[in-house]
This record gives C-alpha cells, structure tokens and sequence, in this order.
C-alpha cells in the first residue's frame, strides 16, 4: 500500500485512459488499429511537452500563460533559420534556445519584479506572439524541406517495429526523465518545498528565488521544443499557431491530480491527463461528432475529473 | 560563564521602544522560560535571536563566540533552530523530507534516498518517535506530530539552541505531555531550549529557571523551583494604571444581548454571558483564546457549533446584514484589513453598513458623514478625504461612527485602542462612557488590563475558549485578571 501510495492517486486516471480506449475501439472500427495508437501519440506530443513544463510550474504554485506564444515564436524562428539555410539541428537547437530564454526572461521578471505570475505571463502571452508575428512579418515563412519536417510524420510500412516516429519517442525519454527529476533529486523536492510552504521552504534555506527562476526556464524549454514539433509537423512557421494551446497544457495538468495552489502534481499524471483528453478528441472526430459536441465533453472532464480528485481527498 | 549570554539587547521601531537592555543567560541542558504580556517584547527578542532582526544595541554570545547573526540561515547554521506558532512544514513533502529540508544528503543534486531516511529516523528516534514512517507525507499528521517533525528538524541539525514560541497554545492535554517528554529528551542530549508560554503550570511543570520581560524590559531572571504564581503574575503585570479614564456612575437596564454557551468550530468552547444597557462589560485574555471569535461567531462572521445568542427580543443566529438591523455592530480588532475600506472616502466608509438606498449621491453622503465627523472628532480635511490618509487614532474613530451612524444598540468592539495614540484612546474612552451613559450596551475585547479596569462596569475572562463569570470591576485586580487568563 505505502509502495503504490502515489499510483494510488492515480488510479482513477490510470483507470480511466484505457476505459475511454476500449470504449472508442468497441464503437469505431478503425480505433482497433495500432496506426491509431501512433496517430494519438503523435497529435499528443506537442501538448504533453508544454505541459511537462507547467507541471513544474504549477507544482511550484505558479503558472504560466505564455507557452503558447512561445511554441508559435520558436515554430517561426526555426522556419527562418532553416530557410536561411543553417543546418537543421542548429535550426532546432535555435528554436529550443529561444523558448528557454522567453522563460528564463518570464522567470526573472516574477521574480525580481515581484508581479504575481498570473500577469507577468499574461503579458508575455501577447508579447511572445507579437514577436512571432514580427519575426515571420506577419505572414508563415516557408523553408525549403529537411529531416526536420521528418520528426513527428506516420511511420513507412518497413518502419512499423519503431512503433512511434522519433518526435514521439524523444517526448516519452523527456517525460520519463523530468518525473524522475521531480521525484527524486533535491531540486524537485525543492519545486515541490516552494509549492507546498514557501515561507517554510525559507526558512529552510530553500533559494525560492533561484527555484523559481528554474521552473519558468524549464517550462519556456519545452515550449520551445514543443515550436520545434509544431513546426515539423506544420512543415512551415506558422506565427499564429498554438492559439490556445497553454489552456490544454494546464487542463491536462490539473486533470492530472495537480492543484493549482502548489505542491501536488506529478509528470505521470500529467501525460495520463494529456491523453485521456487527445484520445477523447481523436475518438470524438473520428465519430465523427461535430467540433461543438467534443469542446463540451472535454471541457465536462476538465471540471468532473477535478471535482472527483477533490473529492477523493476529502 | 554560561552557553547564550545576551548582555543589554534594545531595538526599536521608529519611536517605539521593543526592548530596553534586556539580559539573558542560559545554561547548556537547560530549560528556561520567557514569560511576559502581551505586547512585552519577548517575540522581538526570539526573532533577534533567530536572526530575523538584527538588535540595534548589545551583545550575544553563543556557546563562548560572539553571535550576531545577519539572517535566518546564519542562525540555523550557528545552532540556532526556531519553532514558530505556527508550524512550517511543506505538507505535501514526506516526513524524511521535511526535517532534512534545505539541508538534503545529495550527489550531483541526486537525492540518496536511503541516508535521508536514515538521518530522519535517527532524528525521530532519538525523540522517541522512532515508530513513525518518515515516508508519509507530512500533511497525513496531526498537528501535534507535525510539530515533533519540526522538532527533529532541529535534532537531524545538532541544533544546540531551541527556540519554542507558544508551542502549546493549540494543543490538547495529552499532547503537551508529550511535548514535554520530547523537550526532556532534547534537554537531557544537552541542548538549551527557550521555552516561551503563557501557562504558568507549564512552567512550573518543565521549566529550570525563567526570565520575565515586561514592556521590553527585564524585570526579573530567576529558579523556578520557589517561585510562586503569584510572584510571577505580579513581575508580569507590575504597572500601576497610568492613564484616566472617565467612568461615570451608571444604571445598568434590562439585558440586551444574552449569550448561553456559545460554542464555535475551534473557538470558543463555551461563552455565557449576560450584557444589559448603559453597561460596559470587558472581555479579558490572552491572545488566541477565543475571544475575537466569541464576537465574530455572534456577529455571523464564524460559525456557531452549538449554544444560544439573544439580541433584545430576537434569538437564533444571524448574519452581519441582519445583525446590523438588529441595532448590533462589531468593531474590527484589525482595522485595516477587516475594518475599514482605506481607498474610499470617510462618507462612504461611515454609511457602509447601512446603504439602503439604491443611488448614492455622494454629496448627500458627505453632508451626512459631516455630523458624525463632529461628533466623533475626527481630524480630517473633509469627508470627501481618503480614510487611508487618516492617521491610526482618526481611522478608528471612522470605524466607530459607522457604529453611531447605525444607532446600534450593542457595540462590540475589539481591540478599540489597539495601535492608537493616546490623545485619541482618551477620547475613545471618552465616548465609550457617553454612549453608556445614554443606555448603549459596550463589549469591550481588549489585552490591555488597566484599559479594562479604567472603563468597563464588569469584566469576564476568556481562558482556551471558556469564558468566566464576570468580575464586578471594583473586585477585580490585574493580578486576579491575569491568574484567570493563564488558566490558573
């Protein structure tokens, strides 16, 4: 019991994830196939990336707005750089430089400022968008192809063994990696020390400031390479991308068993949230049921799976 | 020469003085205990100790060294471990987690799982909590064991001083037992620890020797075996009352608010009292003991677990709106967060509770406001001014004219004195007997005795919750105020 005293919270989603599966299979003959389980995992990978990142974040009792402008921002910022012919790993490498700075810039400005999260991101929600748009003047950039257009496309019949493509398979090593991070080094324990009690965490001799800093960073990373997926399956910046996309990034968190006022989350739930959401999206159009019916089902899940969570701790 | 000398220690906030040369010697292995007010600078002289502030004068040594630290961290590594009142335990953490906080056994940031749970135990064990999983998160603990956590904290540290703030004050019999046994096992592993409480049994029952501050002053350091309670409430209290209060002679009429064991969620336990017309009735007691909540329970703010409220010919529970109506109202102990609106004007902080009109004209409002500002002598420039603007003493005499702007018949007020200057506490007390005189019923929560002797007509003792029967005020002494505000 005390060894699967985590799994245990999140037992109702693990629960859950293959119920909706099953569900969708018994209705929908083509949901049976294992070229659906990699088309889920591919439309899943840009929103579990992001929300990697404001698990972190919000573990930490902050938030953050911006990602979405910051996937947008590094999507246009890889398409010029390979369009100005860089080598496309630079390219990528560029774009996921760019999403760490624009959260490192979020960081620092909470922090030293001393503007509550909520607004600081709020304003670089706009401001990372308009830079965007800037950047590819207002219109997508459209750069000559290379492998990166590769990273996120359904796998050849000779190459079924991968299973997924490797866009798919570098978010798993991703996720696998910051949950352990999250668990079981000090600086995990200490995001989760900052969410819990911050003045105790003080006391502590916890550096708050410099944790903060490091969440902000870390979620502006995965934004960017989240813009790298985009971009690649987009196969052009498109600098009005993403619209959106940091509301489903805190929905899967929140779904995930996270709590808003800091302390509780983790990287498991998170994913397990994220795609309980993108097999419900992908089943619901394959339905197919029009797009109004599938925002009020996910947005019904959003509030019951919280409500639940509430009320299983109660 | 002892292990914590403090020699001639003063601070002061702006103009007022904290602590006035206060000194203090502690032996290793020893308990002692700082008793004093509220209000005497025992909690400045712990956040000095623990490097929250730094002392304007006077030196500190530890242990032989000279001892200045510039921040909590400094003082946590010089051997200094503080438990606050209130706990600080991330409760999402493990227990393990927790008492190594900041402090984690860890290679290239990797956390060795295995030595912090070791470290943990040993920590717990050695105060007899060897029992408790340090894998549990923290949160799954009652508050009792929380604080035991804390405490290892300070033992996985090889902390040697150990600062106790009030730890007692919301724990239950059994638990201060055990408290106690803990603190018996820190003290005999040859650590100092600063026991600050209340509660003179306490004292008496876990204590070696005590110093007594009272208005930021030492006034006494002493064995606690042979030294009585009363010897002790006297060097707590020892002031002579140092200011007039007006009290005329008044008739009390018929009783107008009736309260038969009231009970709230957490506090109080049990309030009866009886307030009849042109009566001033004092609440005294400590801090936390129930007293601000006996009033926000019969104002509505908090709940009523069990226990009847009467108001004239109404009885039952009743919100602030209806309790306004019923001619009742409540005088925030925290004026500036609860009390007053501070961005709005003085009219329309005076006719808050009772718009009932739908359009406000704000002249209107402000010709009304014009008389209240007379009556309550309120330095303002005009009624239009911020109550912000206004200085401490003039705030609070707003607040009270929203009180006589309603005509209420009962006036709770908490803390009415609380922060303000002098000038404007006499023409409070002033007031207050006017309004007694002219048949209104006062209920007067204050920490300050000789206030409560100067102007009420009786006064009752709230002690952990239970209210005492009132003391008609010529019987009364601060001495005897104070024994039944420590539970004695």
């Amino acid at each position: 019991m005390k060894r699967f005293g985590r799994l245990t919270n999140l037992i109702g989603l693990i629960i859950a994830l293959p119920a909706i599966y099953l569900f969708f299979c018994w209705k929908l003959p083509s949901f049976r196939s294992l070229d659906n389980v990699e088309t889920i995992g591919r439309q899943s990978v840009i929103t579990v990336l992001v929300a990697l990142g404001l698990t972190y974040v919000i573990v930490a009792a902050g938030i953050d707005l911006s990602v979405g402008s910051v996937v947008a921002f590094s999507c246009v910022a890889v398409a010029l750089a390979v369009k100005a012919g860089i080598a496309p790993w630079i390219a990528a490498l560029i774009g996921i430089g760019l999403g760490t700075l624009a959260g490192a810039i979020n960081g620092v400005l909470i922090t030293k400022l001393r503007v509550v999260p909520f607004i600081v991101t709020l304003g670089s929600l706009s401001l990372f968008r308009g830079a965007a748009k800037g950047l590819g003047n207002e219109q997508s950039v459209y750069p000559q192809s290379t492998w990166l257009n590769n990273i996120l496309d359904a796998l050849d019949k000779g190459e079924r063994w991968k299973i997924f493509p490797v866009g798919v398979w570098i978010t798993i090593a991703f996720a696998v990696f910051t949950g352990w991070v999250l668990r079981y080094t000090r600086f995990g324990r200490h995001v989760v020390a900052v969410g819990s009690n911050e003045q105790a965490a003080r006391l502590c001799g916890v550096p708050i400031d410099r944790i903060k800093i490091s969440v902000y960073t870390i979620s502006g990373f995965f934004a960017g390479l989240a813009g790298l997926m985009a971009f690649s399956r987009l196969t052009i910046g498109d600098p009005t991308t993403a619209v959106g996309l940091e509301l489903d990034g805190i929905a899967a968190v929140v779904v995930g068993g996270a709590s808003l006022n800091g302390g509780e989350g983790s990287i498991l739930g998170t994913v397990l949230g994220a795609l309980i959401m993108e097999t419900l999206r992908s089943g619901a159009s394959q339905w197919p049921l029009p797009n109004w019916v599938q925002e009020i089902v996910i947005g019904a899940i959003i509030v019951m799976a919280v409500a639940l969570d509430r009320f299983r701790k109660k | 020469m002892s292990f914590l000398n403090l020699t001639d220690v003063s601070k002061r906030f702006g103009a007022t003085v904290a602590l006035d040369r206060v000194s203090l010697s502690a032996e290793a292995g020893e308990i002692h205990a700082i008793v004093g007010e509220n209000g005497s600078g025992k909690s400045t002289l712990m956040r000095i100790l623990a490097g929250a502030i730094k002392a304007d004068s006077g030196t500190m040594e530890l242990g032989g060294q000279p001892y200045h630290p510039h921040s909590p961290i400094h003082a946590r590594k010089a051997g200094i471990a503080m438990i606050h009142q209130e706990l600080s335990i991330c409760g999402h953490l493990s227990i393990a987690e927790n008492i190594v906080l900041g402090v984690e056994d860890a290679r290239g940031g990797i956390l060795k799982v295995a030595r912090i749970r070791e470290r943990a135990q040993q920590a717990l064990s050695a105060l007899g909590h060897g029992d408790l999983d340090p894998d549990l998160p923290a949160k799954s603990l009652p508050l009792a064991m929380q604080q035991v956590v804390e405490i290892a904290r300070s033992v996985a540290e090889r902390s040697r001083l150990v600062i106790l703030d009030e730890p007692t004050s919301s724990l239950t019999e059994a638990d201060i037992e055990h408290l106690f046994s803990v603190m018996r096992l820190l003290k005999q592993s040859g650590c100092t620890i600063l026991y600050i409480s209340h509660f003179l049994n306490e004292i008496h029952e876990i204590c070696d020797r005590l110093t007594v501050l009272r208005d930021g002053q030492m006034v006494g350091g002493r064995e606690v075996a042979g030294i009585s309670d009363e010897e002790i409430v006297k060097l707590m209290v020892g002031r002579d009352i140092d200011e007039m209060y007006p009290r005329s002679a008044r008739t009390p009429g018929e009783p107008i608010l009736e309260l038969d064991h009231l009970a709230g969620v957490e506090k109080p336990h049990s309030a009866s009292l009886s307030l009849r017309r042109g009566e001033v009735l004092g609440i005294a007691g400590l801090n936390g003991s129930g007293r601000t909540e006996m009033l926000r329970a019969v104002f509505g703010l908090d709940k009523v677990q069990s226990g009847q409220i009467r108001v004239a010919s109404y009885s039952g529970l009743a919100g602030p709106a209806r309790r306004w109506r019923q001619g009742v109202g409540l005088l925030s102990e925290n004026r500036k967060e609860e009390g007053l609106l501070l961005n709005m004007s003085i009219a329309e902080n005076i006719d808050m509770a009772g718009l009932d009109k739908v359009v406000v004209s704000p002249s209107q409002q402000e010709a009304r406001a014009a008389k209240w500002i007379e009556t309550v002598r309120v330095k303002c420039q005009s009624a239009h001014q911020n109550v912000g603007e206004l200085s401490g003493g003039n705030q609070q005499k707003v607040a009270i004219a929203r009180m006589l702007r309603q005509d209420v018949d009962v006036l709770m007020m908490d803390e009415p004195t609380r922060g303000i200057d002098v000038g404007s506490k006499e023409q409070i007390y002033r007031l207050i007997d006017e309004l007694a005189l002219r048949g209104k019923a006062v209920l007067m929560v204050s920490s300050y005795l000789p206030e409560l002797l100067g102007t009420c007509d009786r006064i009752a003792v709230m002690s952990k919750g239970v209210l005492s029967e009132p003391i008609p005020v010529a019987s009364a002494t601060q001495e005897s105020l104070m024994k039944l505000a420590v539970g004695q």
